[in-house]
């Protein structure tokens, strides 16, 4: 197994006593299928302890250990040694507060997916007697990618248009919303509408697709927000010219 | 939170944006051929004068033109936002006031042929 020495840059910041963030430079002997996670822990138990980050799984599934990776919102887990030059430069997520070093203040981006009702809304009360909702397999077709999101926010790290407007509900909140609007047993489309079809809602969104770009689950929502976009302007001119349709 | 009313100028900046993908360059380029007389007896004057004076032609001509402005005002303002230029009533008001023009002059000399 080779082994390469890396200049792991990190930066450090403690909001309560630092006025502003610095970088700290770690020597780091990698081995060459190590991801930068393995790095960041082999810093934490052989190098400084006081280095803070959040991890978890270590397989790309929990979305914990997202952070901008020489300049890129990715998965410390999923970003391999061997794709970096010698020098590595890890930093919090963009366009989120630091709350120290490498974690992030996430509320904002909890208060705005909770407010999508990410959660099945049945269309009827069903009795446990009456069995199960069935589903063929087109029907979970139209939702399923959407159902790979893991919240690491990596989309919110590089949408620039959330770091413009933090007010803008963000791809993975609308997406969220689009895959339960998808679901052919949910009903619960008119209430998230009401959120996501705001101004703050989907049409914050500019399309840019940075947010499929990193993606490290492939769900897409750049696509997912185009798609809010049309069911709702179609909603928009039923609702306006068609009125008696009741939608 | 309130709906938006922001369809109505989504509604046609998309369907513009279909229309100036796949129709608006190649029309472009023919109507410039055309113009130059470099082109098949199909673009002849004559033929296009007949197209444009059949209504089914003119809601063609219409519908492709007045996209295509819709389209091109939305998209540039928000170019601009994204270039920092924040007077976004200021720059929405004059880029859908061009397309109204645009709009509105399309039906009078659609309607005068």
């Amino acid at each position: 197994m080779s082994e390469r020495q890396i200049q792991l840059e990190v930066l450090r910041y403690d909001p309560e006593t630092d006025r502003e963030p610095r970088f700290q430079t770690y020597t780091v002997p990698c081995l060459n299928e190590w991801v930068v996670l393995d790095a960041l822990n082999y810093v934490k138990d052989n190098l400084d302890t006081t280095v803070s980050y959040r991890w978890s799984c270590h397989m790309a599934v929990c979305g914990s250990c997202g952070m901008m990776i020489n300049g890129e919102p990715k998965l410390a887990c999923k970003a391999f040694i061997h794709e970096y030059p010698d020098q590595i430069r890890v930093e919090p997520m963009a366009h989120f507060p630091i709350e120290r070093d490498l974690v992030t203040v996430v509320e904002d981006f909890i208060t705005k997916f909770a407010s999508v009702k990410p959660y099945l809304i049945p269309k009827e009360d069903k009795p446990v007697s009456a069995g199960e909702f069935k589903q063929t397999p087109a029907e979970l077709m139209k939702f399923k990618q959407y159902t790979l999101c893991i919240n690491c926010m990596l989309c919110y790290a590089a949408c620039p248009q959330y770091g413009l407007v933090p007010e803008f509900l963000g791809p993975a909140a609308i997406s969220m919303a689009h895959r339960y609007n998808q679901d052919s047993r949910d009903g619960g489309r008119d209430q998230r509408q009401e959120v996501i079809a705001s101004h703050e809602g989907v049409w914050e969104c500019s399309f840019v697709g940075a947010c499929s770009e990193v993606c490290p689950k492939h769900v897409d929502p750049a696509g997912a927000l185009q798609q809010v976009k049309v069911a709702s302007t179609i909603d928009w001119y039923k609702e306006h010219l068609m009125p008696w349709s009741k939608k | 939170m309130s709906k938006s009313n922001k369809p109505i100028v989504w509604g046609p900046f998309a369907a513009g944006g279909t229309v100036t993908a796949f129709l608006t360059p190649v029309l472009t380029l023919l109507a410039l051929f055309a113009a130059m007389r470099f082109s098949p007896d199909m673009f002849t004057y004559a033929s296009m004068h007949a197209f444009a004076s059949n209504w089914l032609g003119k809601l063609i001509i219409f519908g492709v033109i007045t996209l295509s402005l819709w389209h091109a005002a939305h998209r540039f303002r928000i170019t601009l936002f994204d270039f920092g230029v924040r007077a976004d009533l200021v720059v929405a008001t004059i880029l859908y006031m061009i397309a109204a023009i645009g709009t509105v002059s399309t039906i009078f000399s659609l309607l005068s042929i």
